[in-house]
Formats: structure tokens, C-alpha cells, sequence
């Protein structure tokens, strides 16, 4: 379904993207993991065509380069933060985008009712909840059922019961035959949602693994939040990744996944490196179970 | 439209079909967010203002006898409109995609099945529907005005100052979407259409009389390099339309009269056509070759 092959992207002299292959089958479900800067957001930007690149994207056999428009008939889009006039009502902007799409007002009637959002369609964007906002952009990407649904961090800016409700659809959309690549920090819904999991740092592909081997454990993962020194969040991450972690550092914070029976480990690798943690917390407790685990 | 295998099928036809929904559907929506905005909202009010007071003061001037009340009218509006529509298209162009690009919201919709040129074009017409409806509501209401009072003398040299308004207005607005796309915020778009409107109104014409002295130019040099700011080009073709000599703009005037005679009104025509494609044409294929979004 998804096939890139040696995409390079660079803005300036930064390169974002560094010569990344991997190919994706129809109805899989790929998982973007790594720090902030790592090149997700501009791996999916690429996929969608939205900027030249070098390198190849093809989806269904048809070049995402030369045919952007043509793939992106393919690929409904879900920003990490819908990105749209706040006075725009919600009703017409779901007919705007069905314009855009070619599909009618009954389609999109169906993708709202589909997110749960029928009813609402007078509100003004600038007056729905993250969740709502979040919901609305899954229904434009919907809109016109296509094959591929690309979704960057999707949930990043819910609260657990708004993230529950994202999650819970996109189980129901992979369950649906969709290919899902998405982008995330959370291992929950990585080992909930992906079968795949790319690991990439600085712009590389580090990992093209699943769940479980990301996380080998049947205990279950626990993601500490470390608390270390001001200026030394670089330099934990590198060490904590040397030791085998998996670490995410982003706007949150140096956040590590580790099995519930090892959480002590993080502490005394820095510990060791003379990195001082003055504190930590647990986010997420994941019970694994094959049922929620694809792979 | 997707056949069995999934692949686009779109016929020539139906490509072109697409591209015209798409730009039809951006041209919509632009139009709807220009016209509830504030800025629109006060344009129009403050345009209306001023032409229905131009006219008022024309036909005082006229003693209401239908002398000509369109003729004063259209000569009254011509200095007003050379300041407020280029500075209005120019802004408004600015702010398009620059403004788009600003609040996240333009990653959003090329993530979209359109191109590029769809967005920029659909942006394009929207704005310009909105700005030419804008100036006509002004223009309506000063031709009811002038057509109660005093009668349609001077009614056709008015209706091409209405063309001619809208022409100007396009080819601002080519200027100021140029300026959009090669500006990352909004602020900036905003600065360098001033600048350019600057330029425009003011220093250009000071820049050829500072020239004209310096470097001792011909009369026909003088006209060649005036004609080239559209403002100059869209002066004269309100003057050659009133029926007025051009003899009012000095020895430049003359000679143009005399030169070009009734091919002098294209000209100018296509002096704002070249200034309304050329700079959206540069700006689509920048546009179209961004590196980011």
C-alpha cells in the first residue's frame, strides 16, 4: 500500500528526514516513535506530498512526487491540532472540505455521525472542546473513506477520556481494513493500535520493530517522567538509548518506557553517569494482552 | 474517482473539472470569510462613505443641474480611489496566504487532494469578488445618488472608472498575494505591502521627476517609464475616458494623446492586465516550488 524508498528531507542544512525506507501493506498499522525532532511530523508531511523531497513515496503504486493530489485522494489527514477558521461553523466546514473531497452533504453527514459529532453542526469551531476538534478532524479525514489515515499525535492534546474516545475509533477504523500510520509518545496506544513500530532519532529509521519487541514483557509497561538536572536532558536521553531504553524526550519532559519490574533501571543508569534524577512519576500503566496487541 | 485497483482515473476533462471544483470551492470560501470580516465591513462602509460624499459635493459644486455630475464625480473619486484601493488590495493580498500560513491552518488544507495553484487561485478569485463587490456597493449608491439629482451625463466615463477601479484593485491584489506567498508571517506580508504601496503612490512618481531632471529624459521616455507604475496607467485611462484632454497632464499627456490616440485606452487596459498576470504568475509557480509549507 505504502512504499518509501530512501526519502531525504532537508529544510536548510538541518536534515529532517535521512535517507528512511519502509514499506507499509494494506490494512497494516505503523507507528511513528521517537523524540521530538526526529522527523516524524516531516516523514508524514512527505507522505502526504505537501513539500518536495528527495527520495520516493508511493502509495497504492501511484507517486506521492508527481502525483500529490492524486495520492492525497487517498490519505484522509488528522493534525495534531485541527488546524481551521475558529468562526467557521462546524456544519459548513465539513461542506467545504466534501467539496474538496467530492463527496455530498449526506457523506458528510455520515462521517460526523461516524465520530459522533451529528447535532453539532451549528457550533463554531472556536467553541468545540479538544476532543470535539479532534473528533471533527477524523470526520474530515473520512470524508471520502479512503484507504490510508495518517494521524499526527492525534491525542497529544486530549485528556485520557477524550484520548480513550480517539483511540477506541481508530481501533474500530484498523478492525475496518484502514491502513493507519501514525505518529505518537504514548506506548499505550502504540502497543493498542500499531502492529509496526519506527523507531527514529535525528531524522533516521533506528527500529523497524513491533510492540512487543519494543517492549518485551508480559508485566506490563510502566513510562516514568524523569526530573534531572536543567541542561542535561540531551545527554540522558543518549545514555538511557545506549542502555537499551526507550526513551521520548519532548515538550513533556525525558519520558522512559520500561516493564512494570524494572523501573528502578532508568534511575541507576543515570545514576551511574553521574546525572543526577532529583525526582521522577509514573504516567501510563499498560496491561499488554495479545487481544489488544496485534502483532 | 478510483477504479477497482485504487488508482485515480481522472479523464483530461474531468482533471480540468476537478481543478475548476476545487478553485470554485476556495474562490466560496474566501469570498464568505472576507465579506464577514471586520476589515470588509469597514472598507465598505468607509469606500461608500466617501464616494456618496464626492458626489454630493460634486453636485453642489454643479449647482444640481446635471452638469456633468457623473464627469465631476468620476474626477472627484479618481485621487480618492488612487489612494484606498491599492492600499486595501495590497493589504488583503498580503494577508491571504501569509495569514493562512501563520495560524497552521495552511498545512491543513494542501494536505488536502488539491494543488497548490488551486489554493492560490481559489484565494485569488475569493478576494477579488469580495474587493470588487465591496467597491461597487460604493459605486452604486454614488451612480443612485448622481442619477436622482442630476440626470446620467458623464454615466459611461463613470461605468469605465468602475472597470477601470476593479482593474487596478486586481492587479493590487496579483501584487499583494506575491507578497503573501514570499513571506513566512503575516507581519511581514502586512510591511512590505506598505512598502510597495509606497512605491506605488508615492515614490515612483517622485523617483521619475527626480529622474526626468537628472538624466534629461525625452517626453516619450517620460510616458514609457510612467505607464509602467499601474497607478499612473489607471490615472490615465479615467482622464482618456471622461473625454478629457490629456493636455491636463502636461507635455507627457500631450504627446500620448497625439501618439497613441484611440489606441491609448488599451494600452493602459493591458498595462493593468500585465500588472494583474504577471506577479500572480510568479507568485503560482513560487508558490508551487515552496520547500515548506
Amino acid at each position: 500500500m505504502i512504499k518509501v524508498s530512501q526519502v531525504t528531507k532537508r529544510f536548510g542544512r538541518v536534515v529532517a528526514v535521512d535517507q528512511l525506507s519502509f514499506e507499509l501493506d494494506n490494512a497494516e498499522s505503523i507507528a511513528l516513535w521517537g523524540s521530538n525532532g526526529a522527523g516524524k511530523t516531516t516523514l508524514i508531511r512527505c507522505l502526504l506530498g505537501v513539500f518536495p523531497f528527495h527520495g520516493s513515496v508511493t502509495i497504492n503504486g501511484i507517486d506521492v512526487g508527481n502525483h500529490g493530489k492524486q495520492t492525497r485522494s487517498l490519505v484522509g489527514y488528522v493534525p495534531q491540532e485541527l488546524a481551521f477558521h475558529d468562526d467557521a461553523r462546524l456544519g459548513s466546514s465539513m461542506l467545504f472540505f466534501a467539496g474538496l473531497r467530492k463527496v455530498d452533504r449526506h457523506a458528510a453527514a455520515n462521517s460526523l455521525s461516524m465520530v459522533g459529532l451529528q447535532g453539532h453542526e451549528r457550533k463554531r469551531v472556536r467553541d468545540l472542546s479538544g476532543g470535539m476538534k479532534q473528533r471533527l478532524a477524523l470526520a474530515i479525514a473520512l470524508l471520502a473513506d479512503p484507504p490510508v489515515i495518517v494521524l499526527d499525535e492525534p491525542t497529544s492534546n486530549l485528556d485520557a477520556s477524550g484520548r480513550g474516545e480517539v483511540v477506541q475509533t481508530l481501533c474500530r477504523l484498523r478492525d475496518a481494513g484502514k491502513t493507519l500510520v501514525f505518529a505518537s509518545h504514548r506506548p499505550d496506544e502504540v502497543i493498542t493500535l500499531a502492529s509496526r513500530v519506527l523507531v527514529m532519532e535525528h531524522g533516521k529509521l533506528l527500529k523497524n520493530t513491533t510492540p512487543t519487541e519494543l517492549w518485551p514483557t508480559d508485566a506490563g509497561i510502566q513510562t516514568l517522567r524523569l526530573h534531572i538536572s536543567m541542561g542535561s536532558d540531551e545527554a540522558a536521553a543518549t545514555i538511557l538509548r545506549d542502555a537499551g531504553h526507550v526513551v521520548n524526550l519532548n515538550g513533556h519532559g525525558l519520558c522512559v518506557s520500561v516493564p512494570r519490574n524494572r523501573k528502578a533501571e532508568p534511575v541507576s543508569v543515570l545514576t551511574r553517569a553521574s546525572i543526577e534524577v532529583r525526582d521522577f512519576e509514573i504516567l501510563d500503566d499498560i496491561q499488554q494482552s495479545p487481544q489488544e496487541n496485534p502483532a | 474517482m478510483t477504479t477497482l485497483a485504487g488508482k485515480p482515473h481522472l479523464t483530461r476533462a474531468g482533471s480540468h473539472l476537478s481543478r475548476t471544483g476545487s478553485i470554485i470551492s476556495f474562490a466560496r470560501r474566501e469570498f464568505r470569510d472576507a465579506i464577514s470580516s471586520r476589515w470588509f465591513l469597514l472598507y465598505t462602509v468607509a469606500f461608500t462613505v466617501l464616494a456618496v460624499a464626492v458626489s454630493f459635493m460634486s453636485l453642489a459644486g454643479s449647482g444640481s443641474q446635471g452638469f456633468a455630475g457623473f464627469g465631476r464625480t468620476t474626477a472627484g473619486l479618481l485621487n480618492l480611489i488612487m489612494l484606498v484601493v491599492p492600499l486595501m488590495a495590497l493589504i488583503a493580498g498580503a494577508g491571504s496566504l501569509a495569514g493562512e500560513r501563520e495560524r497552521g491552518t495552511l498545512l491543513y488544507l494542501l494536505a488536502q487532494p488539491v494543488s497548490r495553484i488551486e489554493v492560490l487561485l481559489g484565494k485569488y478569485f475569493g478576494l477579488a469578488l469580495a474587493l470588487c463587490g465591496s467597491m461597487c456597493i460604493g459605486f452604486g449608491l454614488s451612480a443612485g445618488v448622481l442619477a436622482w439629482r442630476a440626470g446620467s451625463v458623464g454615466l459611461s466615463a463613470f461605468a469605465m472608472l468602475v472597470v477601470f477601479t476593479c482593474g487596478l484593485a486586481l492587479a493590487m491584489l496579483s501584487v499583494g498575494m506575491l507578497l503573501s506567498v514570499v513571506s513566512r508571517r503575516t507581519g511581514v506580508a502586512t510591511g512590505l505591502s506598505l512598502f510597495a504601496w509606497l512605491v506605488f503612490v508615492f515614490l515612483s512618481d517622485l523617483g521619475l521627476m527626480a529622474g526626468t531632471l537628472l538624466f534629461k529624459l525625452r517626453v516619450q521616455e517620460v510616458f514609457a517609464i510612467g505607464i509602467i507604475n499601474p497607478l499612473q496607467a489607471f490615472k490615465m485611462a479615467v482622464i482618456v475616458n471622461m473625454n478629457a484632454s490629456l493636455d491636463v497632464l502636461g507635455p507627457v499627456g500631450m504627446y500620448a494623446s497625439q501618439t497613441l490616440g484611440n489606441s491609448l485606452p488599451w494600452l493602459l487596459a493591458l498595462v493593468l492586465a500585465i500588472w494583474t498576470i504577471i506577479p500572480l504568475l510568479i507568485a503560482v509557480i513560487l508558490f508551487s516550488k515552496r520547500a515548506s509549507v
